[in-house]
């Protein structure tokens, strides 16, 4: 389930009772992409759309046309006179070609419904690819900074409110507004006058309207807030209900939940109330306006006012029945105008969060030097081949046309780095790290001390500020980014699993490996034993980031899933903080083979864990302050030797 | 499942009631418009006075405004019962949650309640205000409008006897066919949206691999999948407007050709007037079958959020309160006679296998154990928070199952590993333990809890709020203060599962040593993974795969148990640890 709480509703966008303006340059780019994916349906959609709503705004003339023959026939008519026959061929005539415009505005309504199903798909596919594409290129810095919640939205939310736009919104609008158009002009076809009274009821139609939504409105941000409450509470209260039972606090918690219950349901009354008797008044105004339309024209019949109208025609009875209901499908047909409108506005704000993530700038990445497989020749020089020869080399074209090759081997050095996330506040000063090929280096200190930092550094998920970081002699700068950071392996403390087998996780590391080498690194990371006692073993499924694992059992696949991929350098952040210490005991050695010639970057608090490394480096608010293997830090006597003895905590 | 739904619309009632009578007055008010519009049309026609006309015309307007207010009403009346419907239904989900025993809330995961008492409530809301409203609309407008077509247009009102079949046919035939499409495709849908959750989770690992291309891949796969699943059901639906159209066309073309040859004929049973109300009449039958289709599929879809919110209000609470229940508990006393248990009915793997183990009052004891070795669930069973499968689990020299719940779990304070505060102020965090516990108390069991030394650096002191999860205060500070909140409830047995992990070992120490010198009658039972923190236990327990290996002091364990010495010598190795 998505955060709901980081959704904002359209109407929380709504001030009070006004409506936000609409966004034309969004909307502009919605319809220019429209035509864009689909340069002949969208034209030929629109033009299905026009025809069906012209066609449906003319059975008015053709009714006039038939009561006006009828009446004809009817006035000099004598009881027991039949003159069907005569006026039949009249009226028959043009009952057929009104049966033939609705066969063709069926044509085109079936096509146009059917075409619209395909294009709101086609482009929403379209939309969801665009932006899951985008977010794929984004820095890392992106999702840090953004609620995971929000950005499920874009994809949740807002593209349903894209459907509802280009599915219902954007035709109906275009259907309305032809039939207002049609209705419109024959309106002043008949009379002048009796168009002018539609109008002036449509007027109060907004003026109404207008007044009650503010008022909904006003309500719905209350009610808005209210359910967030809500929400809230009942999340806590649902996550922490085995406290709640342990404290028998049962009694207490659910009074605290009808009281914000009360008050969810006074909001959410109110709101619905307004939006709820607005249809009935409005539909009513109309049934009004129907009244008065045919009053009046009752009184222009008998006062023989003179007709004003384009078509010359006098006030006859034969033009009030067409007339009258022309006013029902003018009020109609405005109303739903205003409604699309309204929606249309509430669109735009899901439309242009989608935008926003599609313009997001994507990460940067100017590097040229590039991994490539390498062999030795003859005469012991590096060069390039297409085998999998398990031997890779940094392939770095120069300036001046030359390449050169550098093997691969996992030298990392960091030299006087600088480093904040935002310019105010600094988290790295003047650290320097030289990891050589085959050191375990290993990083201890309080949480913010800034040493998850330092590897988001090696594998520029963010890029330095000041001072150089160089792997194999190459500043990192220089290596395009996925070859940087497939030669580096990452074990995060928190486990990302995806849906699929255990295999399918472990193969993560590497697409090509065979079942073998992966079975080769589950035993590597010590996983192969846990692994081989599930119901299913290796194709065991696992599901919502393997709920159905411990924290334990997540890191070893994880372990194993970075073990398969075989790279010189490994990072592991707190990768084994949640296995207990005596497996950890039993994956040690596991993962002492794991690091035997790679070089090791180790973030972990517990500090057996990082006891028998190369080196240690103690940080504290971003620098480096004792470095050295455990012997010598525990000899000086330092910041290390207090954490050792448990004179310090470290969370 | 209807009746358990309504049970729920309580004192709502009422406007319930009052919305259906309103709604069937401007249903009423709604037909005779048009029927009387017929002789207004019919009056101007035969020339009639001005002043006849306006009279009519008034009498229009009356019934229009005495519609409107109907209409208005019921909006409010509606409103006023979904929405009071849908509190009692979160309130009485809410109290049924809370009569939960641990294994009915591990089996509805939370996210999964919260789903159920928010997004499925309001589906049900509206479910309701629709029922209420325009399933009850819909059906009289069409049987009065039909009525009323019948009276008027004699037999030209036959037309229905076509046009409604065929179109009821229809939609039910489109809604049939789309509903199953639909539902697979939000299955598919949903599915989605959870690959894109895991992947924005998993960034880190995708970019660390530079997996993008892979995931894009994947997804434009699932993507285009679900885009042709979704254009066949959509394609579906777009049938019903055809469809509508059709039966309207056919409709006019029908009531104008054989109105007209009526009107003409040797015997008119119908005039204009007549003729143009028909028009009218046709036009709200089929709109009102249109609304009861409607109805019909979003009745079928909210029946799936009923569903879920059935499930939670019918779930039986595993555990129960004893008829005539213990209320006192003589002493601290644990005793585990062969005690079996497994979490679920059907497990097949026994959890804990014929457990045997005496606690005396005032001991204190450790337990150690590798991951999945039972350590947790072996405490749990003390406060009942599950039931042994079978032999017998006493407190104090009596069965937990008869003791009175709330007085058991008052005696034996547990502090969970997965521990919770909540947001509130400190004070009202430590109150969970004692609600009536005065300020004394509080710091009191603070600094026992080595709380009180951080707690009252805070600039605000006690009444310093803690954020939703307590995320405003550190591990260690947490744990310290869900121990003092444990420790408020002044319990016979205190139960810590992995409470101090994050408490430096220099503080953990400390708080044991309180708990020697200030409750030394309170059994303490203390789960670690740090052998320190179990060293000095009077009796110290092994556990391993659901079973007890070992028990005995740290120097006797040290002596036979092989396991013990493997974690003591792992976790002190390098020798020179001066704790």
């Amino acid at each position: 389930m998505t955060d709901k709480k980081n959704v904002s509703s359209p109407n929380m966008k709504m001030k009070k009772g006004s409506r936000p303006p609409l966004d034309m340059k969004v909307l502009g780019r919605i319809v220019k992409m429209l035509f864009k994916s689909y340069p002949v349906l969208i034209p030929l959609t629109a033009f299905c759309i026009i025809f069906s709503a012209i066609v449906s705004s003319i059975p008015a003339i053709f009714i006039q046309k038939v009561t006006a023959i009828i009446e004809e026939f009817a006035d000099g008519k004598l009881p027991g006179e039949n003159l069907w026959p005569e006026a039949s061929k009249q009226i028959v005539p043009l009952v057929l070609i009104l049966v033939g415009l609705y066969a063709l505005a069926m044509v085109f309504l079936t096509l146009y419904t059917q075409l619209m199903a395909y294009i709101t798909q086609g482009f929403l596919c379209k939309m969801r690819e665009k932006m899951f594409d985008g977010m794929q290129d984004l820095p890392i810095s992106y999702f840090d900074t953004h609620k995971h919640g929000d950005i499920m939205s874009y994809y949740t939310n807002d593209i349903d409110t894209l459907r509802q736009l280009i599915s219902q919104s954007l035709p109906h609008l275009l259907q309305s507004a032809v039939i207002v158009t049609t209705v419109l002009c024959l309106m002043l076809w008949y009379s002048i006058w009796m168009t002018l009274i539609v109008l002036c009821g449509v007027f109060a139609m907004f003026f109404v309207s207008k007044k009650i939504g503010g008022g909904s409105a006003k309500y719905f941000i209350k009610l808005q807030s209210s359910i967030a409450r809500e929400e809230g509470y009942v999340q806590e209260m649902m996550t922490g209900q085995k406290v709640v039972k342990v404290f028998c606090r049962e009694e207490e918690v659910s009074r605290g939940f009808d009281e914000i219950n009360e008050a969810l349901f006074e909001e959410a009354y109110r709101a619905n109330a307004y939006a709820n008797s607005l249809g009935p008044i409005i539909m009513n105004i109309g049934n009004v306006l129907y009244v008065i339309c045919a009053i009046a024209t009752g009184i222009f019949l008998t006062s023989r006012v003179k007709n004003l109208s384009i078509s010359g025609l006098a006030f006859s009875i034969d033009i009030l029945i067409p007339f009258l209901n022309m006013t029902k499908q003018f009020t109609g047909n405005v109303n739903q105008l205003s409604q699309q409108i309204n929606s249309i506005v509430m669109a735009m704000a899901g439309a242009k969060r989608i935008f926003d993530l599609m313009d997001e700038k994507p990460e940067e990445d100017n590097g040229y030097v590039t991994l490539v497989n390498c062999k030795t020749d003859d005469n012991g020089n590096i060069c390039e081949t297409e085998e999998h020869t398990n031997m890779w080399a940094w392939k770095h074209p120069h300036g001046d046309g030359t390449l050169t090759y550098t093997r691969l081997c996992g030298d990392v050095r960091l030299l006087d780095v600088d480093f904040g996330y935002t310019p105010d506040k600094q988290v790295l000063h003047n650290v320097s790290v030289y990891a050589e090929p085959g050191q375990k280096v290993a990083f201890v200190g309080a949480t913010g001390a800034g040493k998850t930092t330092i590897t988001n550094l090696i594998n520029r998920f963010y890029d330095i500020e000041d001072g150089k970081i160089s792997y194999d002699g190459i500043n990192i700068n220089k290596i395009r980014k996925s070859d940087l950071r497939r030669s580096l392996g990452i074990v995060l403390q928190d486990t990302n699993l995806f849906t699929g087998t255990v295999m399918d996780n472990i193969r993560y590391g590497k697409l090509d490996a065979t079942d073998e080498e992966c079975k080769a690194a589950a035993r590597l990371a010590g996983a192969d034993d846990f692994i081989s006692r599930l119901p299913l073993g290796y194709d065991t499924l696992l599901t919502n980031n393997g709920t159905n694992l411990s924290q334990g059992q997540r890191q070893l696949i994880a372990i194993a899933r970075a073990a398969v991929a075989d790279p010189p350098v490994m990072i592991l952040d707190e990768a084994t903080s949640s296995i207990d210490t005596r497996t950890e005991a039993i994956v040690q050695r596991g993962m002492d083979k794991l690091m035997e010639g790679r070089t090791v970057f180790v973030i972990a608090h517990r500090l057996s864990t990082v006891m028998n490394s190369d080196v240690i480096m103690v940080l504290d608010h971003g620098r480096i302050i004792e470095r050295g293997n455990h012997e010598k830090l525990i000899a000086e006597k330092g910041t290390y030797y207090q954490l050792y003895t448990g004179a310090f905590e470290l969370e | 499942m209807f009746k358990r739904f309504l049970k729920s619309v309580r004192e709502y009632k009422r406007p319930s009631i009052l919305t259906i009578i309103f709604i069937v007055l401007e249903v009423i008010i709604e037909v005779i418009i048009p029927f009387i519009t017929a002789d207004l049309i019919n009056d101007i026609r035969a020339g009639i006075e001005v002043s006849e006309l306006i009279k009519t015309g008034a009498l229009l307007i009356v019934l229009a405004l005495c519609s409107l207010s109907c209409g208005g009403l019921a909006g409010f009346t509606c409103s006023k019962a979904s929405a009071g419907f849908a509190k009692n239904l979160r309130h009485d989900m809410f109290k049924k949650i809370q009569t939960y025993s641990f294994e009915n809330i591990d089996k509805f995961s939370s996210s999964s309640l919260v789903t159920r008492m928010t997004t499925d409530v309001s589906n049900v809301q509206m479910a309701y205000m629709m029922l209420i409203r325009i399933a009850v609309r819909a059906p009289l407008m069409l049987l009065f409008s039909m009525i009323m077509a019948f009276i008027m247009g004699g037999k030209l009102a036959l037309t229905f006897v076509v046009v409604v079949p065929v179109l009821v046919g229809g939609f039910l035939l489109v809604a049939r066919n789309a509903m199953p499409a639909f539902k697979r495709v939000f299955k598919k849908y949903d599915k989605l949206n959870e690959s894109i959750e895991e992947n924005v989770r998993g960034m880190r690992v995708i970019k660390g691999f530079s997996r993008e291309e892979y995931e894009k891949e994947k997804f434009g796969k699932a993507s285009d999948d679900i885009r042709l699943d979704f254009t066949k059901a959509e394609r579906i639906v777009a049938l019903n407007n055809p469809l509508m159209q059709i039966c309207i066309y056919f409709n006019m073309a029908f009531i104008l050709l054989v109105g007209s040859k009526l009107i003409l004929g040797v015997n008119p049973t119908i005039d204009v007037g007549e003729l143009s109300a028909m028009l009218t009449y046709g036009m709200q039958v089929l709109m009102q079958l249109m609304m009861l289709s409607m109805i019909y599929v979003m009745l079928t879809m909210s029946s799936e959020s009923m569903k879920r919110i059935s499930e939670v209000l019918v779930e039986e609470p595993q555990l129960k309160n004893p008829e005539n229940p213990v209320v006192t508990m003589k002493d601290g006393s644990v005793d585990f006679e062969n005690v079996c248990f497994k979490y679920a009915y059907k497990a097949n793997r026994m959890a804990l296998e014929g457990v045997n183990l005496h606690i005396d009052s005032g001991m204190t004891v450790g337990i150690l154990g590798g991951t999945g070795s039972s350590k947790s669930t072996v405490v749990q069973l003390i406060p009942r928070l599950y039931d042994v499968t079978s032999g017998s689990l006493k407190v104090g020299g009596t069965d937990v199952r008869d003791y009175d719940i709330s007085v058991l779990r008052d005696n034996v304070a547990m502090v969970l590993q997965k521990n919770l505060l909540f947001s509130g102020t400190i004070k009202e965090n430590l109150r969970w333990g004692n609600e009536n516990a005065t300020d004394e108390e509080l710091i009191e069991a603070c600094k026992l809890a080595r709380a009180d030394e951080f707690v009252s650096r805070f600039p605000a002191g006690y009444d310093t709020r803690i954020e939703q999860g307590g995320t405003n205060v550190s591990g260690g500070q947490k744990q310290r203060l869900c121990i003092a909140r444990a420790l408020l409830k002044k319990p016979k047995i205190l139960i810590l599962d992995d409470s101090t992990s994050a408490v430096d070992m220099k503080t953990d120490a400390l708080i044991r040593e309180g708990f020697k010198h200030y409750i030394p009658e309170t059994t303490k039972i203390i789960i670690a993974q740090r052998v320190a923190s179990v060293m000095d236990a009077d009796m110290i327990i092994i556990m391993e795969n659901g079973a007890i290996v070992d028990k005995g002091t740290h120097a006797e364990l040290l002596e036979r148990c092989d396991i013990y010495r493997e974690i003591y010598e792992q976790q002190t190795n390098g020798g020179d640890k001066n704790d």
